[in-house]
C-alpha cells in the first residue's frame, strides 16, 4: 500500500476507528474463500494493476476506463464511516474515496437509467476462492443501487483506508462503500458498472432472497431470518473476551442523511 | 429405535463395567482416561488463554465460540465413530468412547456458556427469543439438552442403576444430538462452507452404518 493523499470529507464520524490491523485481517471477501482470515491470507496474489473498469447500459458516455484515468478528475476525500456487517459485526474505518454521484455525472445516465449495478473481477487464477469443486457463489459477485442512492453524497467509491492505497483483501483497487447499508453491499474490486432500467438481482439475494434483499439497510427493527439484527459487536471495542454488544441504529446511524430515500415505503417488506 | 437389543448392539455400554460389590470401583474417569481428558481440553483451554491476551484476531469471542463448537461436534463424530472403526477391523476404543462423549457434552457446555455469558452478557430476554425464534439456536440447544442427561448417567453407578437397556435406549439419543449438531453448523453459517459440509457427511455416514447393521423392519414383528 502506498500512502494517498486526501482532504477531510463530510459524514464522518468521531468515534474511536477500528484498529487497521483487525480491518486488515478480518474479512469477508469469498473470492479468496469463505474464512474471515481468507481474504488476509490469500489475496496478496491479486494483481491491481493494470485495472480497468467498463461502464455502459443507459448512460450517454459509455466507456472503458482505465483506473487512473477513472481518478484522474476526483478529488479524495477521507471519510471516517460505521461499517454494519449483516452478521451482527461492525467497525469505523477512514475511508479514502470520492462520491460516486461525480463518476455518474460524467458518464451522463440516460432518463430511463434507473438502477445501478456492479461487478467485482473474476479470475481463477488469482482468487481460490473462484476455483474448484466447492464455491460458495456464483460468480461474478453482483451488487446494485437504485440511481437515487447511488447518486446520494454518502455514496462513495472508495480507493483506500488509514491513509493508504485499499489493500487487496479490502476491495482494491476500487470498491463501493455505502455505510447505511449492510457491508456485503459495499462491493470490492470492482470491474464493470452499469445503468439499468429493472432492479437488478444482487449476488446475495439469488443466493438466499428470503434472507438478503435488494435494500439490504441496516436495521434493527427486521431480523435476519436467522439472527437478531438488534445489537451489534464493536470489533476491538471492550477487552477482547469481554466485549459488549451495542444497540444497532436504524440506517447505521445515518436516518437524518438516508431516511427520505425511503419514505412511505414498506421497509420489512422491502429489506 | 425400540427394537431388542442384539449381541451386537452398537450403543452398548461400556464394556467394562464392575460387578455390584466388585473391588475396583470405576468412576467416570476410567483408566487411561485422564491424559484423554488432558488431551481433549486442551484445544479448548489454549484458545480460551489465547483470547485472554487477545491472539485470536479482531472478534475474538465469535472464535471461542465457534471453536468449542466445533471441539463438541468433533467429539460427537470420533464418539459415534468407535464402533464403525472396531467393526471395519479397526482399532477398538470402546474403553475410550465414554472419555469422547464427555469431551464432547463438556465442549458443548462451553460453547453454551461462553453463548450466554459472553455473547449475549447474559441478556436473558435476548437469548430466550434467540432459542425461540432462530431454528439454528433451537436445534443447538436441543442437541446441548440431550447431552446432559448422556452425561450426567456415563458413569457406572447410574449405568446400573438404570439397568443396561434402559441405559442403551437413553443414549441412543446421542444420535439426534450429533445430527442436530451437525445441522446447527450448516445452518448458522451464510453459506454451506466444505468443513460443515464435512462434519454432516460424517455424522450421515456414521449413522448410517448404524441403520445397516439393523435387522429388516418387519412390521408384523413387535
Amino acid at each position: 500500500a502506498t500512502a494517498l493523499e486526501a482532504r477531510k470529507g463530510p459524514f464522518s464520524t468521531d468515534e474511536p476507528q477500528t484498529r487497521r490491523a483487525d480491518v486488515l485481517s478480518y474479512n469477508n471477501f469469498y473470492e479468496f474463500g469463505s474464512g474471515k482470515d481468507d481474504p488476509a491470507a490469500n489475496a496478496a496474489s491479486l494483481t491491481t494493476a493494470p485495472w480497468s473498469v467498463e461502464i455502459g447500459g443507459l448512460v450517454a458516455k459509455p466507456a472503458t476506463y482505465a483506473l487512473e484515468d477513472l481518478l484522474k478528475p476526483a478529488t479524495l476525500e477521507e471519510r471516517i464511516y460505521r461499517l454494519r456487517c449483516v452478521e451482527g459485526w461492525s467497525m469505523v474505518i477512514p475511508w479514502i474515496g470520492f462520491p460516486l454521484a461525480d463518476l455518474i455525472s460524467r458518464v451522463e445516465p440516460l432518463g430511463s437509467a434507473k438502477y445501478v449495478t456492479f461487478e467485482t473481477l473474476v479470475r481463477p487464477d488469482e482468487m481460490p476462492g473462484q476455483r474448484g469443486l466447492f464455491q460458495p457463489l456464483d460468480w461474478p459477485y453482483r451488487e446494485g443501487l437504485r440511481l437515487d442512492e447511488a447518486k446520494h453524497p454518502l455514496t462513495i467509491l472508495a480507493v483506500g483506508m488509514y491513509g493508504e492505497t485499499l489493500p487487496n483483501q479490502n476491495g482494491a483497487p476500487l470498491r463501493l462503500v455505502v455505510p447505511w447499508k449492510y457491508g456485503f453491499k459495499s462491493i470490492k474490486s470492482i470491474v464493470r458498472i452499469a445503468f439499468v432500467e429493472a432492479q437488478p438481482k444482487t449476488t446475495w439475494e439469488e443466493m438466499a432472497s428470503h434472507e438478503y434483499g435488494f435494500y439490504s439497510n441496516v436495521n434493527p427493527e427486521v431480523d435476519h431470518p436467522r439472527w437478531s439484527q438488534a445489537t451489534e459487536r464493536r470489533i476491538g471495542e471492550g477487552s477482547g473476551l469481554l466485549a459488549k454488544r451495542r444497540p444497532t441504529l436504524m440506517f447505521n446511524g445515518y436516518g437524518d442523511e438516508v431516511a427520505g430515500l425511503y419514505a412511505g415505503m414498506d421497509l420489512r417488506a422491502n429489506y | 429405535m425400540g427394537g431388542r437389543p442384539t449381541a451386537d448392539d452398537l450403543q452398548s455400554p461400556p464394556p467394562n463395567l464392575p460387578h455390584r460389590g466388585g473391588g475396583a470401583r470405576l468412576s467416570w474417569l476410567g483408566p487411561g482416561s485422564w491424559a484423554l481428558y488432558a488431551l481433549g481440553l486442551s484445544p479448548g483451554v489454549w484458545t480460551f488463554y489465547l483470547g485472554l491476551n487477545d491472539q485470536l484476531g479482531a472478534d475474538p469471542l465469535k472464535v471461542l465460540e465457534r471453536t468449542l463448537g466445533l471441539w463438541a461436534l468433533r467429539f460427537l463424530v470420533i464418539g459415534l465413530a468407535v464402533t464403525p472403526l472396531r467393526k471395519i477391523g479397526g482399532p477398538n476404543l470402546i474403553r475410550y468412547r465414554r472419555t469422547f462423549g464427555l469431551l464432547a457434552f463438556f465442549y458443548a457446555l462451553f460453547h453454551v456458556v461462553v453463548y450466554v455469558v459472553l455473547d449475549q452478557g447474559l441478556d436473558v430476554s435476548a437469548i430466550v427469543a434467540d432459542i425461540v425464534k432462530r431454528p439454528y439456536i433451537t436445534i443447538g440447544m436441543v442437541a446441548f439438552l440431550i447431552l446432559v442427561p448422556l452425561a450426567v448417567t456415563s458413569n457406572a453407578t447410574m449405568i446400573r442403576r438404570l439397568g443396561g437397556h434402559a441405559w442403551q435406549r437413553l443414549h441412543r439419543w446421542v444420535y439426534l444430538a450429533a445430527a442436530a449438531g451437525a445441522l446447527h453448523f450448516i445452518m448458522l453459517l451464510k453459506t454451506v462452507t466444505f468443513e460443515a459440509a464435512f462434519y454432516a457427511a460424517a455424522v450421515a455416514l456414521l449413522l448410517a452404518f448404524r441403520l445397516v447393521g439393523r435387522r429388516p423392519f418387519n412390521p408384523l414383528r413387535r
